[in-house]
């Protein structure tokens, strides 16, 4: 069973820890591109887990008010809010949906606002804009919310804005595709939301540390605490290289993600991939995810979307690959993922070792002392 | 209308404060000035450890120390040594026991510990390492008590003792040593990036503690032998510490700042206090004493010290951060994850105007 690779390189998890005609490997591939930040997944998980209120904080971090992965958040959206980045011709092509997003020519000029947005080119926020135009330009379908006297309403109150300040943000949502218009120019920003969740590693930290075997793997290369095994040791939390698995206060044992170990065995798909309305979240064999994102990764490449890139879906990585894998926007830090995890256990023999010296020196030191000269 | 705020200001102050949101320039060996990160939040979560788990570094140390000073003093024929020796093994392990238990999310269910033995787990062997040591150090701590005893008890417990003092300090140096790699292996980077040397700190600080206990309690006829092992603990103690402060480039940085830096520079001090006067105090009860005290304070504060480093190593985003960069960029741009360079604006998504 333990083979070569057991403790660090490409591996199938399964097979190595004893399970015989183990089934494919499951896991989750997370496009972060198409993820809408709805927090469906949060909502989906606590509700199919049972998993308890994790307080109602305002965190002021974005829309963010999870925090992160917790014994009580086992999915976790990330919200980051980026300025564009500067160019050349002066134009707003910082946006990141739409190349150039002043075609018009209209907005977008550079200013010279401070700070982090230091030379970036600003304009009106399109959001106000957009619905005032949408105002006007959406058809009358004779649904609700169809044309009415809300979106005159707001109409009004972009007219308003734009003309004392012309950069008044009202916190209202526009109902139009941002660029579309001159008059609502894409903006100098851009939205960055991932679900994050366990990453069902290959090699995997908490696994390997636990002392009493309520960690397990699944046969299908999953990871799992039992519950009525764990006793709050919580040497499963600082072994994690990604930051996942945690204790629960009052109940003192570690929780995270179980993969819906529960509904896989049934062939169902995990509560969070399930409620996903974008398929941000896919569930599936692991190959097939694996070259699924593959080529998703290469046609966003293709369509000019050079900083999409895979996370955790390499079989060679620190974690010998993740169950759960990402295509991500920005560097992994930008999101709370460690650049370049590597599993703790992959340095154990070395420090079995460097012990081993250390008690033997220890040992030596105490009998020399009692050799010396009697008195 | 002047109290809903502006967007633009508003992300650049949600924005993860200047160190986050600043952007990094050409990647080179030097380590960078500036990293990324989410909201400043850890990427690794600290240990949910209280201070029973560095109570326990210590005490577990200490009963290693002191039943190796109570083997010696047994098998040289030093009464006193082996008496307290063996005593403060006994109480520090009852102690150790307490803390283990105590800091457990569910400590009534501490015996699933013993459910599996698991080499992957330095819990786990540590968990078996202790139970052998325990039940050596208890005997041998039992039997200290024998003269109040009844001639027959006496003559049975008597040889016991001696086993059980003997199997303790067989098994005293993996006592010591192991919990240096339950540290060591987690993802804490100024527990982990140090594995080298902790075990060495954490062997020198269980030698002082176990010969302070020499130094405390024996006449200063006996003491000789605790002496030299005090002189030698508390040298391998600082030499190793020295290593584990500044020999890990940044990781080595939480050893010198907050709590974690006043209680490593304290166990300096106590520590070379207390070798200096094991080497002075010769003649002098007094001199001796304050020796002794001054090197388990010295271990107390080198245990919380690297327990406290590695708490705030984990919380800070940048230790995990710099550190793994540093590491991508050292195996070079071929095998590092695709960049996009800094200055090349972010193209189409999948929302492309007129799509």
């Amino acid at each position: 069973m333990a083979g070569p690779n057991s403790f660090y390189g490409p591996l199938d998890p399964a097979p190595d820890a004893g399970y015989v005609d183990a089934p494919p490997r499951m896991g989750f591939f997370t496009d972060t591109s198409v993820c809408i930040g709805c927090k469906a997944c949060e909502v989906a998980c606590k509700e199919w887990n049972a998993v308890p209120d994790d307080g109602f904080d305002l965190l002021g971090q974005s829309y963010d008010n999870t925090g992160g992965l917790t014994a009580n958040s086992w999915r976790h959206v990330a919200f980051i809010e980026q300025p564009g980045r500067p160019s050349s011709g002066g134009c707003g092509s910082g946006s990141p949906g739409g190349g150039c997003g002043c075609s018009s020519g209209a907005s977008g000029q550079a200013t010279t606002t401070p700070g982090a947005f230091a030379g970036l080119p600003s304009g009106p926020p399109a959001s106000a804009h957009a619905a005032a135009v949408a105002s006007q330009t959406v058809p009358d379908t004779g649904t609700e919310p169809g044309v009415g006297p809300a979106f005159d309403a707001l109409a009004a109150a972009a007219t308003t804005a734009s003309v004392l300040d012309n950069s008044q943000f009202l916190g209202m949502p526009g109902s139009d595709l941002p660029g579309r218009t001159s008059e609502a120019p894409r903006e100098d920003f851009r939205w960055l939301m991932m679900s994050n969740v366990c990453k069902h590693c290959t090699h995997a930290g908490c696994l390997d540390v636990c002392p009493t075997g309520a960690l397990f793997r699944t046969e299908f290369g999953t990871v799992v605490v039992q519950s009525d095994i764990c006793n709050g040791c919580g040497y499963c939390v600082p072994a994690c290289p990604y930051g996942v698995i945690d204790r629960r206060q009052d109940d003192g044992r570690a929780w995270k993600c179980t993969l819906c170990y529960d509904r896989i065995g049934d062939g169902l798909t995990p509560a969070c991939a399930k409620a996903c309305p974008t398929e941000s979240i896919q569930y599936g064999e692991l190959d097939e995810l694996r070259e699924r994102a593959a080529r998703r990764v290469a046609t966003l490449q293709e369509q000019g979307v050079t900083e999409a890139r895979l996370y955790g879906n390499d079989p060679g990585d620190g974690v010998g690959g993740d169950g759960a894998f990402f295509l991500l926007l920005d560097e992994p830090e930008v999101y709370g993922l460690p650049p370049d995890p590597i599993v703790t256990t992959r340095d154990l023999p070395a420090m079995y070792k460097r012990a081993g010296l250390a008690a033997l020196a220890m040992a030596a030191t105490a009998v020399v002392s009692f050799l010396g000269s009697r008195s | 209308m002047s109290t809903v705020p502006d967007r633009r200001q508003s992300s650049r102050r949600r924005d993860g404060g200047a160190t986050s949101s600043r952007r990094r320039g050409d990647r080179s060996m030097v380590p960078p000035a500036d990293f990324r990160s989410y909201y400043g939040r850890p990427v690794v979560k600290p240990a949910p450890w209280h201070h029973d788990i560095p109570a326990y570094l210590f005490t577990g140390g200490l009963a290693a120390g002191s039943s190796l000073l109570a083997a010696g003093g047994a098998a040289t024929g030093r009464p006193a040594l082996r008496r307290a020796g063996r005593v403060t093994a006994l109480g520090a392990v009852a102690a150790s026991g307490y803390f283990l238990i105590n800091d457990l999310g569910r400590p009534e269910r501490f015996i699933n510990m013993l459910r599996v033995a698991k080499p992957t787990s330095p819990m786990s062997m540590g968990t078996w390492i202790f139970s052998a040591f325990a039940a050596g150090a208890g005997v041998a701590g039992v039997a200290e008590a024998a003269p109040m005893l009844p001639e027959s008890l006496r003559r049975l417990l008597t040889p016991l003792g001696t086993a059980g003092g003997y199997a303790a300090a067989a098994t005293a140096p993996a006592l010591a040593t192991y919990t240096a790699v339950l540290l060591a292996d987690t993802a804490t980077p100024s527990w982990h990036e140090p594995y080298p040397d902790l075990p060495f700190l954490f062997a020198g600080s269980a030698l002082a503690s176990g010969a302070a206990v020499g130094l405390i309690a024996a006449p200063t006829a006996e003491t000789a032998p605790a002496r030299r092992l005090a002189v030698a603990g508390a040298a391998l103690e600082l030499a190793a510490g020295h290593r584990v402060e500044n020999a890990y480039g940044l990781v080595s940085e939480p050893f010198h700042q907050g709590k974690a830096g006043t209680l490593m520079k304290a166990a300096r001090l106590l520590t070379a206090a207390g070798g200096v006067g094991a080497l002075l105090g010769r003649r002098s009860r007094t001199v001796s004493v304050l020796s002794g005290l001054a090197l388990l304070a010295g271990s107390v504060a080198t245990r919380f010290g690297v327990f406290e480093a590695g708490l705030a190593s984990a919380r800070d985003p940048k230790y995990t951060v710099i550190p793994q960069r540093e590491r991508l960029a050292a195996r070079g741009p071929a095998d590092a994850p695709k960049e996009t360079p800094v200055d090349t604006p972010p193209p189409a998504g999948p929302l492309a105007p007129g799509a």
